[in-house]
C-alpha cells in the first residue's frame, strides 16, 4: 500500500510570506554577484587566451582530399619533421582510416614545432595526451596546432574522433627528442622514427 | 482531460520502455572497453551499441519524455482539456515511426555512425529517415504547445499564463530552433547523399549544422527538470515558490541563450577562424546564469519550506525538509549533480582549456553527470509524481522510489568521476577497446574498472526504476488528489507582456542567429570546393551484423 504522504495536510501558507520588496532586493544581489563571477571567469579566459597563445586551430584552409597524395604539401615524401630555416620545425601527417601516416614521429625538444595535418577520407581527431595539443581532423581542411615540448619522452597519439569501425586501432606516437638526434638542422629530408 | 492523460501516459510508456535497454548497452560498452572481459566482445558491435545508446537517450528518450511531460503539463496547469488531440496522435505515430525505423537499421549494424552522424560517413538512409520522422514528428508537439497557450490568452485576457505553462511553451520554442540545425543536416546534406541524389557531401557544413542542434537540444533536455525544480518541488517541498518572476525570466535566458552558443562543440574545428568561436565561446557564459538563479530561487524556496516545518538557525531548515519525498530527495541529489557537472561544463566553454580535455572521456562524464545525473534523476521523480495522478494508483512504494534516486546518484558518482580523471589523463571517448599494456592506457586501468561497477549500479537503478512503475501500474486503483503546481509567494496579478509570452525573444532569438551563425554557415558558400566523397560504413564482414 503507499504510504501516506508527509507533507498532507498540506499547511495553508499565506500570501506575501515573505515581502515583495525582499524577494527583490535578495534577486538582485545574488544576481550581481553571480554577474560579477562570471566577469571575473570570463577575463580570466580572455587573459590567459592571449598570454598563453592558446589558439586552437581556426586557420580554415581547404585542401582537396582526393589528391593529397599527387600534389600540394601533403605528397607521401613531404610528410613527416622538415626543418624550417628559422629553426623551427614544420610536421605534416596525413589521418586516414585506420592510421596516421607516418605512424610514428620524432620532433626535437625546446623547439616550436607546428603541426599540419589533414584527412583523406573521414573526420578524425588528433590528440597528445598531457599536452595542448588537440584538434579535429575535418576532410576538405587543414588543422594547424603550434606548440613546443619542455620535455623529451614519448607521446601515444590516439585518433579521438569516431572515424568507422577501425577506429580504435587508430593510433600513432610521437617522440620528443634532443634536437642534435634529428641530424643535420639544414638538411631537407624528412624525419620520421623510420628513418632513424 | 481523460484524454489529454492518456496522451501523456502512453508517451511516457516509450520513454521509459526506450530507456532500460538503453542502459543495459551502455553498461555493456563499459565493460567492454574496460581491462575485464566482455560479453559479445565484438568492435563492430560496439560501435552499433554507441549509436543506439545514443539514439535511444538523446532522442527518443528525451523527445517522448519531454512531449508527454508536455501534454500533461498543459492539460492540468490550463485546467481543460488539451485542444489538438487528434495532430497529437498523429505527431505521436510519426516519431514512433521513425524511431522503428533507426532503430531497426541500427540493429541491421547499417548504422554505426553514432547519433552525432558525422559526415563523410554515410550510414543507410533509413536510419537518417528514421531520425528525421522522429526529430519532425516531434514539432507537431511544438505547434500543438503554442497554440494551447495562445488559445488560453485569448480567453483569459490579462491573466498571466501559469509558469508551467510558459515554461513549456518556452521548451517547445527552444526545441523548434534547435531542431531546425539538425533537420536541415538531415534534409540538405545526409538524405540527398544517402538516397543518391547527390556525389560529394560538405561535412564542414553538416558538421555546422549540427552544432546548431549539439548545444540547444540539452537545454530541451534539461527544461522538464527545471520545470519541476520552479513547479513541483516548491509544493512536495511543503512552501512556496520563492518567485514566479525569476521562473519566467530563467526559462527566457534558456530559450535566448542556449542557442547561439553551438560552435563551443567545434572550438577545435578547422573550418572555422577563432573570432566566431570566441564570440560564442562569450556568450555561452551567459547561459550559466540562469542556472545560477535558479539554484538561489530553489534554494530559497525549499528553505521557505523548511521554517515553515519548524526548521530554525541558519541551516536548521534543510534537516526539516520532507526527505522522504522522493521529488524532494531528487532535487537534492539533482543539485549536487549539477553542481559537479556545472563546474566540468565550465572548464568545457574555456575557449582554450578545452584543449585539454576535448574527445577526451571527460567530455563523456562531463554530459552524463548533467544530463544522465542531474536531469535524468528528475525525469524519475517527475514519473513518480505524475504516474499516480494519470493512472489513479498510488506509488508503490516510496521507499523503494528512495532507494532508486540514491542508486542512480551513487551509481552516476561512480561511473563519471574515474571517467573525469581517465580523461585529463588523455583516455580518448567513443573507442571500442583499448591495449592495456600501452604504458598510456595501463595507468587507466583501475579506474576504467570502478566505472564499470558503477555502471552495473546504474544498471541496477534503472530495472528498480520500471519495477517501482510497473508495481503501481498493476495496484488498486484509488482516489489520489490530482496534480498541484507550486503558488509564488505573491502570486502575480498582473506580469509585463514581455515575461508573458515570447514574440519579443523570438525575435531576439533571431537576430543573435543571424550575427552568430549567420556568416560561420554562409561562409561553406564562399569557400572553394571543401565537399568530400562520402564513406560508407559497412560491417566488417557481410552479413555478420551484431
Amino acid at each position: 500500500m503507499a504510504e501516506p504522504s508527509s507533507n498532507s495536510p498540506r499547511l495553508p501558507l499565506p500570501d506575501g510570506l515573505v515581502p515583495e520588496e525582499v524577494v527583490v532586493r535578495t534577486e538582485k544581489r545574488w544576481f550581481m554577484i553571480m554577474a560579477a563571477m562570471l566577469v571575473v571567469m570570463m577575463a580570466v579566459i580572455v587573459a590567459t587566451g592571449i598570454t598563453g597563445a592558446l589558439h586552437p586551430s581556426s586557420n580554415v584552409e581547404v585542401i582537396d582530399p582526393t589528391t593529397l597524395h599527387l600534389q600540394g604539401e601533403f605528397i607521401e615524401s613531404n610528410l613527416g619533421t622538415a626543418f624550417e630555416p628559422d629553426g623551427s620545425v614544420t610536421v605534416r601527417i596525413i589521418a586516414e582510416q585506420y592510421e596516421f601516416v607516418p605512424q610514428c614521429l620524432q620532433v626535437p625538444v625546446g623547439t616550436p614545432v607546428k603541426f599540419r595535418i589533414t584527412s583523406a577520407d573521414v573526420v578524425h581527431g588528433f590528440l597528445l595526451p598531457d599536452t595542448n595539443v588537440n584538434t579535429m581532423v575535418v576532410p576538405g581542411f587543414v588543422s594547424e596546432v603550434r606548440t613546443r615540448f619542455s620535455k623529451q619522452g614519448d607521446f601515444a597519439m590516439p585518433c579521438h574522433e569516431f572515424c568507422g569501425l577501425g577506429h580504435h586501432a587508430m593510433w600513432a606516437h610521437v617522440r620528443v627528442v634532443p634536437k642534435e638526434r634529428l641530424g643535420n638542422p639544414t638538411s631537407l629530408a624528412r624525419v620520421t622514427c623510420a628513418t632513424q | 482531460m481523460q484524454r489529454s492523460s492518456r496522451l501523456a501516459l502512453l508517451h511516457y510508456w516509450v520513454a521509459f520502455a526506450t530507456f532500460l535497454p538503453a542502459v543495459l548497452l551502455g553498461a555493456w560498452q563499459m565493460l567492454m572497453r574496460s581491462p575485464l572481459p566482455a560479453p559479445l566482445d565484438d568492435s563492430a558491435a560496439y560501435y552499433a551499441s554507441v549509436t543506439l545508446h545514443g539514439t535511444a537517450m538523446a532522442y527518443v528518450v528525451t523527445t517522448f519524455f519531454t512531449m508527454g511531460f508536455g501534454y500533461a503539463v498543459a492539460a492540468t496547469s490550463l485546467g481543460r482539456p488539451i485542444r489538438g488531440v487528434t495532430a497529437a496522435w498523429i505527431g505521436y505515430a510519426i516519431c514512433l515511426l521513425g524511431t522503428v525505423m533507426a532503430v531497426v537499421t541500427i540493429l541491421a549494424g547499417q548504422a554505426s555512425v553514432l547519433y552525432t552522424f558525422y559526415p563523410p560517413l554515410l550510414a543507410s538512409g533509413w536510419y537518417y529517415l528514421g531520425a528525421f520522422l522522429l526529430i519532425a514528428g516531434s514539432m507537431v508537439w511544438v505547434v500543438l504547445m503554442i497554440l494551447n497557450m495562445a488559445a488560453w490568452k485569448r480567453d483569459n485576457p490579462g491573466v498571466p499564463v501559469p509558469l508551467p505553462m510558459f515554461a513549456i511553451t518556452a521548451t517547445a520554442i527552444l526545441w523548434a530552433w534547435a531542431a531546425a540545425g539538425v533537420l536541415l543536416e538531415l534534409v540538405c546534406i545526409l538524405l540527398p547523399r544517402a538516397f543518391g541524389g547527390s556525389e560529394l557531401i560538405d561535412a564542414a557544413l553538416g558538421r555546422t549544422l549540427f552544432s546548431v542542434t549539439l548545444h540547444a537540444i540539452v537545454y530541451f533536455w534539461l527544461m522538464p527538470a527545471y520545470i519541476a525544480f520552479y513547479t513541483l518541488v516548491p509544493r512536495a517541498a511543503g512552501g512556496r515558490l520563492y518567485s514566479d518572476t525569476m521562473g519566467r525570466l530563467t526559462f527566457i535566458m534558456f530559450l535566448v541563450f542556449s542557442l547561439p552558443v553551438g560552435l563551443h562543440h567545434l572550438f577545435m574545428d578547422p573550418e572555422h577562424g577563432s573570432g566566431f568561436k570566441f564570440l560564442q565561446s562569450s556568450l555561452t557564459f551567459l547561459v550559466v546564469l540562469p542556472t545560477l538563479l535558479t539554484v538561489f530561487s530553489i534554494s530559497a524556496s525549499l528553505e521557505i519550506a523548511g521554517r515553515v516545518r519548524g526548521g530554525r538557525g541558519l541551516l536548521g531548515w534543510i534537516p526539516a525538509l520532507p526527505w522522504d519525498e522522493p521529488m524532494v530527495l531528487a532535487v537534492g541529489l539533482s543539485l549536487v549533480m549539477l553542481g559537479l557537472g556545472g563546474f566540468g561544463g565550465l572548464i568545457n566553454m574555456s575557449f582554450a582549456m578545452n584543449s585539454m580535455i576535448h574527445n577526451t572521456s571527460w567530455v563523456t562524464a562531463h554530459f552524463h553527470l548533467i544530463f544522465g545525473g542531474a536531469v535524468v534523476i528528475m525525469y524519475f521523480a517527475i514519473a513518480y509524481e505524475m504516474w499516480p495522478r494519470i493512472t489513479a494508483k498510488p506509488l508503490r512504494s516510496k521507499r523503494l522510489a528512495r532507494i532508486q534516486l540514491w542508486s542512480w546518484f551513487w551509481g552516476m558518482l561512480i561511473t563519471t568521476i574515474p571517467w573525469h580523471i581517465a580523461g585529463l589523463m588523455g583516455q580518448p571517448r567513443r573507442v571500442a577497446n583499448f591495449d592495456y599494456s600501452d604504458p598510456l592506457m595501463a595507468r587507466m586501468g583501475p579506474l576504467v574498472i570502478i566505472s564499470v561497477i558503477g555502471g552495473l549500479v546504474l544498471l541496477g537503478s534503472a530495472i528498480l526504476l520500471i519495477v517501482v512503475l510497473v508495481r503501481s501500474h498493476f495496484g488498486a486503483a484509488e482516489r489520489v488528489e490530482p496534480l498541484g503546481y507550486a503558488i509564488a509567494v505573491n502570486p502575480p496579478v498582473r506580469v509585463a507582456p514581455a515575461l508573458n509570452g515570447f514574440g519579443l525573444w523570438t525575435a531576439i532569438v533571431f537576430v543573435l542567429m543571424i550575427l552568430t551563425y549567420g556568416y560561420p554557415i554562409g561562409q561553406f558558400f564562399i569557400l572553394k570546393s571543401h565537399s568530400v566523397p562520402a564513406v560508407e560504413i559497412t560491417m566488417p564482414d557481410a552479413g555478420g551484423a551484431p
